[in-house]
């Protein structure tokens, strides 16, 4: 890997930052789909008693699960809007500089990756005022680090699809028949011990499996497997697909 | 400071069976302001991305200042400025955010930015709006601050990609002013593609007139217009008509004449000093003379005398969907 031109990742940040800020619908309308599931499951669940949440109320359970599914939606979104960039011809603009291409994937994965984590933030202060209470205030620290690995893994998934297609259309599919599928096979909404055995594998092929059970590791205190193997397995698939991404986007085609 | 700023050799790009370039071969000095004159579809922007390193020619070669386009790709980034067809502006930035951004991405100083921002906004007088967001800007305003960025890093090669298209006339020619004063005053070597007559005459040093793919033929505006022979007279005559053809055939300066029910469209070399000829042999001969126009030939007459059709355009919006349609099968 040639060297990183660390300027142009920050200026790259910063444009994403300022966008962020200056686009209040996006930030709402991020938060909503997370915040209906989060409220709308809490509501019908809560009163169940569900086999496999650790012991702990539903909300506790859920709530890690929520901030995850932020994570996966807020990431693969900053991913994926290189198409937007493209449309919108920005992405020439860009790869017309003489800044390497790793960099410049690079300059979106940080900057999607800050504005997604903010979002899972977000959406952690407001399970507060439900009621969700993390088992230790410390716990946070390690929490968004799981939230930044989550967010990276997506951002690179998202690069790659944004390598591969080249229209809107696109988006309704991926998000139809990638992001759901994910978040359904990750244990987000119930445990995954519940789902039949085939299935279940195919939930610990799930990077955000192990990102959601870290967040529960160390923010509720309950979970599948020890912490330090989710950070382990979430990190190695974000390195992944954050290379994977950086190279797939170089090679794509600009015009 | 390389003697040609752009140097092509047997240029070519294809996708699938439609060559959008074909063996295009051009050299411009550096320093000048030339022209590439073509309709849409005839491989004008296809040619800039190439030298722009956006795409990579199937076949062939380039440089640009001196750089190789497939071996130096950095080097040719970092020496050229370019405007393209289609905005390419974050328009959830302002003026100065698009222009300071574009400046880290070239390595430049924080002073030197601060410094190079303001002379490139004022040059384009977009300062008092500097700190608007260019969402509220206007389609004049957006294309002179796309033409300031260029400029931010001071470029030896600018390139424009039809940098007046859909702008209205008053606007067109203050991009023009601007264009010609910054050739003059930076010598930045300045390769514009148009598919207007007049941008082309006005503007340029040379034209290269494309079509096609291919280079047709490259000159100065004048030299492509006195190709044709000379001024285009149409004059209506009354009378005996074969009379006024003899005394037609008998004169050397007239190149080439077209009839058609009295009227007769000729080339004549340096019309408004012959003009006056034909009268005198309508004074002693048994025909009238009723009307006589003259007009100089334009680069539209050069264009459809060398490629046998006009700048039109829907003919080439097919040939563009037809590419664009190639490409997508090609897989995006």
């Amino acid at each position: 890997m040639r060297g990183t031109n660390l300027p142009a990742i920050y200026v790259l940040w910063l444009r994403e930052m300022k966008r962020y800020r200056r686009s209040k619908s996006r930030i709402v309308s991020t938060l909503a789909l997370p915040f209906l599931f989060l409220v709308g499951f809490w509501f019908g669940f809560r009163s169940l008693a569900m086999p496999g949440v650790g012991g702990v109320g539903y909300l506790q359970f859920l709530v890690p699960g929520i901030v995850g599914m932020t994570m996966l939606f807020a990431a693969s979104f900053g991913g994926i809007s290189v198409i937007f960039d493209r449309q919108f011809g920005f992405l020439k603009e860009i790869l017309v500089t003489p800044v390497d291409r790793v960099s410049i994937a690079l300059g979106r994965v940080v900057g999607s990756t800050t504005t997604a984590a903010i979002q899972g933030v977000l959406l952690l202060a407001i399970s507060l005022l439900l009621g969700f209470r993390p088992v230790s205030w410390l716990g946070v620290l390690p929490a968004l680090g799981f939230m930044l690995l989550i967010g990276a893994t997506f951002i690179g998934l998202g690069l790659l699809f944004a390598s591969r297609v080249n229209d809107f259309q696109a988006f309704n599919l991926i998000f139809n028949f990638v992001l759901f599928p994910l978040l359904f096979l990750s244990g987000a909404l119930y445990p995954v011990s519940n789902f039949p055995v085939a299935i279940r594998y195919l939930t610990y092929a799930n990077p955000l499996t192990y990102g959601i059970d870290g967040l529960r590791a160390v923010l509720v205190g309950a979970s599948m497997f020890p912490p330090l193997l989710d950070f382990l397995v979430v990190g190695g698939f974000a390195l992944a697909f954050v290379v994977a991404g950086a190279y797939a986007f170089e090679g794509s085609d600009v015009v | 400071m390389a003697v040609n700023a752009i140097e092509t050799e047997g240029l070519r790009k294809s996708y699938g069976d439609l060559a959008a370039l074909s063996a295009l071969t051009l050299e411009v000095p550096t320093g000048e302001l030339f022209g590439l004159l073509g309709p849409n579809g005839a491989g004008k922007s296809t040619l800039i991305h190439v030298l722009s390193t956006l795409l990579r020619p199937t076949s062939g070669g380039a440089t640009v200042a001196g750089h190789d386009v497939l071996e130096a790709r950095d080097a040719v980034r970092a020496s050229i400025g370019v405007v393209f067809q289609e905005p390419a502006l974050d328009e959830e930035l302002t003026a100065r955010e698009n222009l300071d951004f574009h400046g880290v991405m070239y390595g430049m100083s924080r002073e030197r930015r601060r410094e190079r921002v303001a002379a490139a906004l004022d040059l384009v007088e977009l300062t008092a709006r500097a700190d608007d967001l260019v969402k509220t800007y206007s389609g004049g305003m957006k294309r002179r601050l796309e033409i300031a960025r260029g400029l931010v890093h001071r470029p030896e090669v600018l390139f424009l990609d039809e940098p007046t298209l859909g702008l209205d006339a008053q606007t067109r020619r203050h991009i023009w002013e601007y264009v010609e004063r910054l050739n003059e005053e930076t010598s930045v070597t300045v390769v514009l593609t148009t598919h207007y007559m007049e941008e082309a005459d006005a503007l340029c040093e040379r034209v290269g007139i494309v079509d096609d793919g291919r280079l047709v033929e490259l000159d100065t505006p004048e030299g492509l217009k006195d190709r044709l022979g000379g001024d285009l007279v149409t004059v209506s005559v009354e009378g005996d008509l074969a009379a006024f053809r003899d005394r037609l055939a008998d004169r050397v300066w007239v190149s080439s004449v077209e009839e058609s029910d009295g009227e007769f469209r000729l080339t004549v070399d340096d019309g408004s000093a012959r003009v006056p000829d034909l009268f005198y042999d309508a004074v002693d001969a048994d025909f009238d003379i009723t009307s006589v126009e003259m007009r100089e030939p334009s680069l539209e007459d050069v264009f459809l005398d060398l490629t046998g059709h006009a700048i039109r355009e829907e003919e080439a919006e097919s040939r563009a969907a037809r590419m664009l349609r190639a490409r997508r099968g090609r897989g995006g």
